[in-house]
């Protein structure tokens, strides 16, 4: 069992090896080290200022007792609103890429955008929304938020549409037609159905992504002190709540906004996981 | 009926190309004229929500075009290479957030790209088989946190503990560097442009990684195999092998990456400073257009000011466009298999 010496060279080889598979390594860890960071983070500020209130009371003034419930009932709200008007135009628009558009031009284009607007700032939607609506009615409103969400929602949607309905096999498509169902009946009944789980997985994506977002929501829904159902006038909302109250220079303002941030994170994070684990696989079956 | 015979040959057991070219729509012979119409019909209606989509963008541009007009007509071209920004004399120019925005994601780009090579080489070459879907999607979690609990870890957790621990010794050394030492002066309170930068590359680092992850998985295994094969080592064909054939999907994630830091909002708003100047020094506090926006717009009062502001974010809204364009083109060429095999 005589091994002969390495070569320097090949030394030299294994060691640079060695020292960037290490980084790879260190990386990896760099990764985890701030999720689990900003995890931890927000459990401890979060945990030591949840309580019963925060889902009875509205907003309080500084120095005084209040909790969330305006807010988080705002949210609910936008964000309900938002989901129920994008859902079916992004599923339409994501049925007509995958059954009808396929290379077409037009289909080809609308891919090209809508995979940018999936990325796009969304404060600019937020201004968009600003400039059509908010400036010409002359005031803020639940509607303008949904709007802006439901305009950041629409890309998600169409592309899980369109990426579920390719995992349909062709043969169910050709069963349906071939016992003499019209083409629309086929896409509703047959197809769509084959990709339930996959169009609810879009929808919780699309939820979890709006649900978070703040930027689009300043110029549009705004803010409420007050607790106020009317979708027509300013509306709290957790994020921009979240926002207004972090930078504010109030410890009771501060800990509210860190039980906000915790509520807003364990909804979108356990959102995430239900779309990529339990519905995902349901879909592609 | 012709019609009646070119349907009775549909159904038979076909060759697979034949098999490929069905699944474009059956058209409806040999029914109604109900059924026709409603599948036209169907069919138009679809269409109207996807060109919905591409509706969205045109209304983008025209309606943010129309109100960013007053401000770019009052200074001309003359808006995007000044940085005086007053709002009590109403003088507006960009210069200083166009400026904060690129500086920010060129520091996050400096950061991502190296952590996000890592992590995707991480998760293909080395992770054991059981750990690969758990971590890559503790990866994408990354991604999924909004951007508002960054900024409130960023400016109550991160930020008092680099500017009390790591701004200091960054100065003491890489501060004395001739040339680049400039880059690292400023006062040490943590908030400025390199703390956000900071936060910025954690939050784009899921991007990057995933798209790079996915792309080395499409590399032919036979091409990896031939190169161990020769005696490579992994990080030898990782370089060699993988990372060139991959080339155009790792520069498109890349690009996805800086379309997400250039707009990202509420993290770098926390952190920035928010004050409209150009300093060498990333310490100094500074301004990015999201930010200036965020911070901004529903104080300004002035039309003109308001304008100057949209202006802005007209720009921001071109160069992500530009920049995920290019994404976008540059992942589909590689998905497509047509990656640059050198």
């Amino acid at each position: 069992m005589e091994k002969s010496a390495p070569s320097p060279r090949y030394r030299k080889r294994l060691l640079v090896n060695r020292f960037n598979l290490a980084m790879s390594l260190g990386t990896m860890a760099f990764g985890m080290a701030f999720l689990l960071w900003i995890l931890a983070v927000l459990v401890i500020n979060g945990f030591a200022a949840l309580s019963p209130t925060l889902f009875t009371q509205p907003t309080p003034p500084p120095g005084s007792a209040g909790g969330l419930a305006n807010a988080i009932y705002g949210s609910i709200a936008i964000v309900g609103v938002a989901t129920v008007v994008s859902t079916p135009i992004g599923v339409l628009a994501g049925i007509y890429l995958a059954e009808f558009g396929k290379d077409k031009l037009v289909a080809r284009a609308t891919r090209f955008i809508n995979d940018i607007l999936l990325s796009a700032p969304s404060i600019v939607i937020g201004l968009f929304v600003y400039t059509v609506y908010v400036a010409r009615v002359q005031h803020f409103s639940g509607w303008a938020g949904s709007t802006a969400l439901g305009l950041i929602a629409i890309p998600v949607i169409v592309r899980t549409t369109e990426n579920m309905l390719h995992l349909v096999p062709s043969s169910l498509r050709e069963a349906a037609v071939a016992l003499g169902a019209s083409m629309w009946k086929v896409i509703l009944k047959v197809t769509l159905r084959a990709v339930r789980g996959g169009v609810i997985t879009g929808m919780l994506l699309a939820v979890a992504r709006i649900s978070g977002e703040t930027a689009p929501l300043l110029f549009t829904a705004l803010n409420n002190q007050f607790a106020s159902a009317d979708m027509n006038g300013p509306m709290a909302n957790l994020p921009v709540v979240i926002f207004q109250f972090a930078m504010s220079p109030f410890e009771d303002w501060k800990s509210l906004a860190w039980a906000g941030a915790l509520l807003i994170t364990m909804s979108v994070l356990v959102l995430n996981v239900l779309a990529r684990t339990v519905f995902r696989q349901s879909a592609v079956r | 009926m012709p019609t009646d015979a070119a349907q009775a040959t549909l159904p038979s057991p076909m060759p697979l190309e034949r098999a490929r070219a069905t699944r474009d729509p059956v058209p409806p012979v040999r029914r109604g004229a109900a059924a026709r119409w409603q599948d036209a019909a169907f069919e138009r209606l679809t269409q109207g929500f996807a060109l919905l989509v591409l509706a969205t963008l045109v209304a983008i541009l025209v309606a943010l075009g129309i109100s960013a007009w007053p401000a770019l007509a009052a200074f001309g071209p003359g808006f995007f290479f000044d940085s005086t920004w007053n709002p009590v004399t109403n003088i507006f120019g960009g210069l200083a957030p166009i400026y904060g925005t690129l500086v920010t994601s060129l520091i996050a780009l400096a950061i991502g790209v190296p952590v996000s090579f890592g992590i995707a080489l991480f998760l293909t070459e080395m992770s054991p088989v059981a750990l690969k879907r758990p971590l890559g999607t503790a990866v994408e979690l990354l991604a999924a946190i909004p951007s508002i609990i960054y900024g409130m870890w960023g400016l109550f957790v991160f930020a008092p503990l680099f500017g009390d621990h790591v701004q200091p010794i960054l100065t003491a050394t890489l501060g004395n560097l001739p040339g680049v030492g400039a880059l690292f002066q400023g006062p040490p309170n943590g908030i400025g442009v390199m703390t956000a930068g900071i936060i910025l590359s954690v939050m784009i680092i899921p991007f990057i990684a995933s798209v790079m992850r996915d792309v080395f998985e499409i590399v032919p295994p036979v091409l990896k195999e031939s190169a161990y094969g020769l005696g490579a080592t992994t990080w030898e064909v990782v370089w060699n092998v993988v990372l060139p054939y991959t080339r155009v999907g790792v520069i498109g994630g890349i690009m996805l990456g800086l379309g997400r830091a250039l707009g990202e909002t509420m993290a770098v708003t926390f952190v920035i400073g928010n004050a409209y100047r150009i300093k060498a020094g990333l310490f100094e506090p500074g301004n990015s257009i999201a930010s200036a926006l965020a911070n901004e717009f529903n104080e300004a009062s002035d039309p003109i000011h308001r304008s100057s502001l949209i202006a802005l974010g007209l720009v921001l809204f071109l160069l992500t466009f530009v920049v995920l364009a290019l994404s976008r083109v540059l992942i589909a060429r590689i998905a497509k298999g047509e990656g640059t095999k050198t």
